[in-house]
């Protein structure tokens, strides 16, 4: 069993955690506490291919595996969470369109989303449909030879800043499965009806975009339909299926980024006339964070790599995704701890990943809903 | 215009806690993240610059172990067209004298207009591997480089002196330059250079092959390392402590004792 990365993977490595060390740092917490990003950076990313990794070079991508695209996730996001999914988020729903789309959607959106001219948002949550997305309740009706759409979305990042977003709507709500009353519908944000709204005061990752969306008699063409009439909900499982695993490694970088502050600060952090670092109580504390990143590490590496070698294993991906999420949401806490009051305040970084860590448990699957999957899959 | 550069593979060091091992020898290297020399960045990327500019070709070579293939690749994936890596264990521990006498014969007589390399490596610092393959080689050449321009029949270099001085030189070509950091804003390296690289191969030299089998490393070396120290606290050294407030107002004292504070 080999578990070196290869060569070429740390190259991408390298590479990603140059860039964000380059860029992240000095605009980390003007973006955080003005909530917005600079798509310079953005842009910037794009130009050296890091965007859209996983998509097939057909469509601008580099062709890679989803792995790939999770190393460089894990160091962007270990310098800074907020642009790192600032910059990364801009393909969210790309891998559903590379795996349902028609050539012709495909070949409208995808390369501008790896060359910087073009944001993707994915479109599912709902003010009434969270964890639980067969009870969306946006509509598209078909009339004649085009689409209408109305509702309203909620939580959707890059709302207000994308160029095309995929909506998850009823289209068949008579149909007797509440699994196949849904369909993905491609929207161009610049559409009559379509709007858009920042929603302003998030907890953390507040450079990057997140709005709610109201549609209202948009109108668009009927093969603006993705895949399958009906197949929607199926779509946003494969979706997420694959989505996740950059999640794991968000949490993982994040969880990097707080060893490290922590490292650094019991090292030199005096008291007791001895440093924080040569208290048994600290040294625990650190040994159990390695530890859970290493772990964390492992798991999602292994749900890559199955997903990449087309033998996905949903119930890993789960399992991957709520233990690397809790293991940032508890390095975060534990990073805060050691820095005492200063850890409190937004001068130190730890104080913005507390605050960072937390959506990770939320997004792209609740912890309970991974653990669901989990369970499932052990008890049938 | 050919172009050869030479690239060492050091460990990052501005954020290691460094362990001298037993013997006192050596830094304790387990735990070191290893990368490029910070000046042969520089030169790596003044080269690809000037190829970009100019025409030509780059050839990037390093000494070392498998592991220094890295800054091989890396090099490629800026723009390097070549690669060149002196890999075997046994040159480890080589002083620059017996490094230079085995680039030579890798070279093999290969001529190139321009070889640049950084003015000193991170890890040994002792700055003499350019200089002795430009007399190694018959080469013009020029130290801490801070500013490179192509002119009629040769090179403008701009050296950085002491306080602030520059002073200006221009040597023929072909030649050897030794770049100072801060020489240029080097490239991130990108997916696209990354991918370029997989089909590239790079030449490989041993000690055997270069019929220099137990004439390099550390028994073949004209000074040795004798022991490492870390520098003591001394007595002219105070840690100050206390609350924020106090230090700051302490050290703001210190320093106006001192005359730095008016």
């Amino acid at each position: 069993m080999d578990f070196n990365l290869s060569r070429e993977q740390r190259d991408i490595v390298r590479a990603a955690r140059e860039f964000a060390q380059g860029e992240f740092p000095n605009r980390a917490a003007e973006f955080d506490r003005e909530e917005r990003f600079d798509l310079g950076i953005w842009r910037k990313a794009c130009e050296l291919g890091f965007v859209g990794t996983f998509l097939p070079e057909e469509y601008g991508g580099a062709g890679m595996g989803f792995l790939e695209h999770c190393l460089i996730t894990e160091e962007f996001w270990a310098v800074d969470p907020g642009c790192g999914q600032s910059v990364l988020s801009t393909t969210f729903g790309a891998e559903m369109l590379a795996l349902f789309a028609s050539h012709e959607q495909k070949q409208h959106i995808l390369p501008g989303l790896c060359e910087g001219k073009g944001i993707l948002s994915t479109a599912i949550t709902e003010p009434d449909a969270g964890s639980d997305p067969t009870q969306a309740v946006t509509t598209a009706e078909l009339h004649g030879d085009e689409w209408v759409i109305n509702g309203a979305k909620m939580f959707i990042t890059n709302g207000t800043q994308c160029q095309n977003m995929v909506v998850f709507c009823v289209t068949d709500p008579d149909h007797p499965s509440r699994h196949q009353r849904h369909s993905f519908i491609w929207v161009e944000a610049d559409r009559p009806g379509v709007t858009a709204k920042k929603l302003h005061g998030k907890l953390g990752i507040r450079a990057n975009d997140t709005a709610e969306l109201a549609f209202n008699e948009v109108r668009v063409p009927a093969d603006h339909l993705v895949g399958v009439r009906g197949q929607g909900f199926n779509q946003v499982m494969e979706l997420f299926n694959r989505a996740r695993l950059h999640i794991c490694a968000q949490a993982v970088g994040l969880a990097r980024a707080c060893l490290e502050d922590s490292v650094r600060h019991v090292k030199a952090r005096v008291q007791f006339g001895q440093t924080l670092a040569s208290f048994q109580g600290t040294q625990f504390k650190i040994a159990e964070m390695a530890t859970r990143i290493r772990a964390s590490r492992n798991l999602y590496y292994e749900a890559a790599w199955r997903s990449d070698q087309g033998k996905m294993d949903h119930a890993l991906t789960a399992m991957a995704k709520w233990f690397s999420a809790r293991t940032a949401v508890e390095a975060a806490d534990e990073a805060v701890q050691m820095h005492g009051g200063y850890g409190y305040l937004d001068e130190y970084r730890v104080q913005r990943l507390y605050r960072d860590a937390k959506i990770l448990e939320i997004y792209e699957g609740a912890k309970e809903v991974e653990k669901l999957i989990v369970a499932r899959s052990v008890l049938g | 215009m050919e172009i050869l550069v030479l690239a060492k593979q050091v460990p990052e060091t501005a954020e290691a806690d460094l362990e001298i091992t037993r013997d006192g020898a050596d830094v304790e290297r387990e735990d070191l993240v290893y990368t490029i020399n910070e000046w042969d960045n520089y030169a790596v990327e003044e080269a690809v610059r000037l190829k970009e500019e100019h025409g030509g070709a780059v050839t990037v070579l390093t000494l070392g172990d498998e592991e220094a293939e890295d800054v091989l690749r890396r090099g490629l994936a800026m723009g390097c067209d070549q690669a060149i890596h002196l890999n075997d264990e046994a040159f480890l521990g080589s002083d620059p004298a017996t490094v230079v006498r085995a680039m030579v014969k890798a070279l093999g007589g290969r001529r190139f207009d321009l070889i640049l390399c950084g003015v000193q490596s991170a890890d040994q610092g002792q700055g003499q591997t350019g200089v002795l393959l430009a007399q190694a080689l018959g080469l013009p050449y020029a130290s801490l480089a801070v500013g490179l321009k192509l002119v009629e029949g040769g090179l403008v270099i701009t050296r950085e002196l002491e306080a602030n001085t520059l002073e200006e030189v221009a040597l023929p070509l072909p030649a050897l330059v030794t770049v100072q950091s801060g020489l240029n804003q080097p490239r991130y390296v990108s997916i696209m250079g990354i991918r370029k690289v997989r089909g590239m191969a790079i030449e490989g030299h041993d000690a055997e092959g270069l019929d220099l089998a137990g004439q390099v490393g550390p028994e073949a070396a004209c000074l040795a390392a004798r022991r490492l120290s870390l520098p003591e606290t001394g007595a002219g050294a105070e840690i100050l402590s206390g609350s924020l407030e106090a230090v700051c107002a302490r050290a703001a004292g210190i320093i106006r004792e001192k005359g730095g504070l008016k």
